[in-house]
């Protein structure tokens, strides 16, 4: 799960890290109301989105006065703003945050994430900051300086001393940054966020260390013990599919092609999604549907797959492990028959009670076209979506 | 021989008395699993399964009383990762987690601590692992796999009986399938089971199945080459999957680098992998390698 920047930085002033001061407004009223409120010359209006590349995008504006404020935030806010994260039709600006400028003298980069290959929580720091981390880390990885955390031990004072050393601070910065450090890893631990970025992370001229901006991303597993942090989500920000999928138990992806699927288990449908595309298809959607593919979550599936006008066939298979293949064809006998399905459906059961299934199909009088095997079930779902 | 379980094992189920733990544990006597308890905080002193397994408050009671030395756990999410460090401290050697949705952080304690203690743990977010006509520690259609000498370790449930199903198609058996869960943080590798496999004698070839995100794949491979006498079949699943979107699996996430499907795919067949390109191929693949 994501949240936006300003409710990542009130995260971040609940463990004392330093933030500019800012204010999120959701129109054009509360930007000028919270521009008054934050008496500073220089403002910074900041579109909130669930997407890096802002900046660049058009979405991060310097306002010098009142005025200022007034055009930029009537802009923003309902701009379709486009970004290298976001995808060709951008995401629509719904919130922003105004906040006061920062005197910036030097600009860092600092994340904590996990390291899958060591298992331990790796956190980084640059001098590169304000810039495509992806980039440094490519082209110059010298310039990052990392230290990994043993999650039995947390991170040590050598550990903050290391990375301050590593960004070449010095008196007060220098222990402010040993501070905020810990501050973070304490963050990230207490929230089960499985990311935690600052970029950029500022020296001002006067020598305090700020955090500008904010990401996380936090642990879905872990939000059945992070209720505040649960509440921070914006579903605006998430494929409305997706979600009602999700409110079914479903686990859906919309992609672009038009050949729906509906699989049970995660890297079977990712495989049969890779299969479809190897037959000369191209996959409309990745669909779980779990461990138990009952009627109702077939009808379900097929509810969510066919709201996207782009489905011209449909796909479904399913391995029976414990699911009992007779039990799938009933289910799927009956949605189709109640959803009064236009689209080709190609229906591939394999595994427990598999014969039994094949026989409700062929004697249930609704068209669907039966397969045996994945390249088969691949071929004859990608030529219907073709043939229609 | 076979590897981690076989006829022998010792196992006790945590979780006994939910409604998975006991759906799965009457599957799993059915097939033959020798569990000789079940573990229910609270519960201690009953016994369940109709009578046939008693029910001890903590898995230090259980060990004490049948000499277990494997477990299956099946606690809900918030409290896994303590039932796989409770097993770790009674003295268990193998912990086969089929728990889907243990936090990330909670498994790298709970790592950590099993790996000082020693203890094999194979998942989270796993379909366990079967020792074929022998022994079933997990939830997988036991009745689909056939004894052979080929050697199966995947990511993904439903793509290991995918797997095992072509693999019979094709008149090829199992000697052990294990299925080591696709969360970022897992007890088992894929190379720590290739290891096993090419040290077990009656293994002649191993199917691996790995999918997007992390690096597992890639290390596995290179170990191989290396080291392995045994021909490999590798499949990666996620070809289409879009970058950054979590394909279901916690850790079925393409965040840069390596962890694509092509990458991994053109690492394994630099290690002399012979890949799948389409999941369909993996039985006649195996066959290929096995004459």
């Amino acid at each position: 799960m994501k949240v936006h920047e300003y409710q990542g930085k009130e995260i971040f002033q609940k463990y004392g890290i330093p933030t500019p001061k800012g204010i999120p407004a959701f129109s054009v009223e509360e930007a000028l109301k919270a521009y008054d409120k934050l008496e500073s010359n220089i403002v910074v209006v900041k579109a909130q989105i669930h997407a890096g590349g802002r900046g660049k995008g058009g979405g991060v504006k310097l306002a010098h006065n009142r005025d200022d404020v007034k055009s930029l935030a009537s802009d923003i806010l309902g701009m379709k703003l486009v970004t290298h994260q976001t995808g060709p039709n951008g995401k629509e600006v719904q919130r922003l945050l105004i906040e006061s400028g920062a005197d910036i003298s030097r600009e860092f980069y600092a994340a904590i994430t996990l390291d899958r290959s060591k298992e331990m929580d790796v956190f980084m720091v640059s001098k590169e900051g304000g810039v495509e981390i992806e980039k440094v880390a490519a082209e110059t990885p010298e310039k990052i300086v990392k230290v990994w955390i043993d999650p039995l031990v947390g991170l040590k004072s050598f550990q903050v001393r290391k990375l301050s050393y590593g960004l070449g601070l010095e008196g007060n910065a220098f222990k402010e940054a040993c501070s905020i450090f810990k501050k973070m890893y304490e963050c990230y631990q207490s929230t089960d966020a499985s990311l935690l970025e600052v970029n950029p992370l500022i020296e001002t001229n006067d020598k305090q260390i700020i955090a500008l901006d904010s990401k996380f991303n936090f642990d879905g597993n872990a939000l059945f013990r992070q209720k505040d942090i649960y509440e921070m989500r914006d579903l605006s920000e998430e494929d409305e599919m997706e979600v009602e999928a999700g409110s079914y138990n479903l686990n859906y992806i919309k992609l672009d092609g038009n050949v729906g699927c509906m699989v049970n288990g995660a890297g079977l449908a990712m495989a049969t999604m890779d299969i479809i595309k190897l037959a000369g298809g191209d996959p409309a959607n990745f669909l779980d549907v779990g461990g138990t593919a009952s009627a109702e979550t077939v009808k379900n599936g097929f509810r969510i797959i066919l709201s996207d006008d782009n489905v011209k066939a449909v796909l479904i298979n399913i391995f029976g492990g414990i699911v009992r293949c007779d039990r799938v064809a009933n289910g799927v006998v009956q949605a189709v028959k109640e959803l009064g399905l236009e689209v080709p459906v190609v229906v591939r059961l394999e595994g427990t009670n598999a014969e039994e299934a094949q026989d409700i199909l062929n004697s249930s009088g609704v068209s669907i076209i039966p397969a045996k095997g994945m390249k088969d079930a691949a071929e004859k779902v990608v030529s219907a979506a073709i043939n229609l | 021989m076979s590897i981690l379980v076989n006829k022998d094992s010792k196992v006790i189920v945590q979780g006994v008395t939910g409604s998975e733990g006991q759906f799965h544990s009457v599957q799993m006597l059915e097939y033959g699993t020798n569990i000789v308890a079940g573990v229910t905080p609270g519960k201690g002193g009953q016994s369940t399964l109709d009578g046939k397994v008693p029910v001890f408050n903590s898995v230090e009671d259980a060990v004490k009383d049948t000499y277990a030395d494997t477990s299956i756990i099946f606690v809900p999410p918030p409290f896994a990762a303590e039932a796989i460090i409770e097993a770790s401290y009674a003295g268990i050697s193998l912990v086969v987690c089929i728990t889907e949705g243990v936090p990330v952080h909670d498994m790298l304690k709970a790592k950590k601590i099993i790996s000082q203690n020693g203890t094999r743990l194979i998942g989270p977010n796993c379909p366990g692992i079967i020792t074929v006509d022998e022994c079933k520690l997990g939830i997988m259609p036991g009745f689909i796999c056939k004894k052979g000498n080929i050697g199966v370790i995947s990511k993904s449930g439903t793509l290991t009986y995918e797997a095992i199903d072509q693999l019979v198609n094709v008149g090829l058996g199992q000697t052990t399938a294990i299925g080591i869960g696709g969360d970022p943080i897992i007890g088992t590798t894929m190379r720590d089971c290739l290891e096993l496999f090419e040290s077990d004698s009656e293994t002649d070839g191993v199917v691996i199945i790995g999918e997007i995100g992390g690096q597992m794949e890639i290390e596995a491979a290179r170990w191989a080459k290396a080291n392995m006498s045994k021909p490999i079949v590798g499949f990666i699943a996620g070809q289409t999957a879009p970058p950054g979107r979590r394909m279901g699996h916690a850790g079925a996430i393409v965040s840069g680098g390596d962890d694509t499907a092509d990458a991994k795919m053109r690492i394994l067949k630099e290690c002399g992998i012979a890949v799948a390109e389409s999941v369909a191929d993996i039985g006649q693949k195996m066959k290929n390698e096995m004459n």
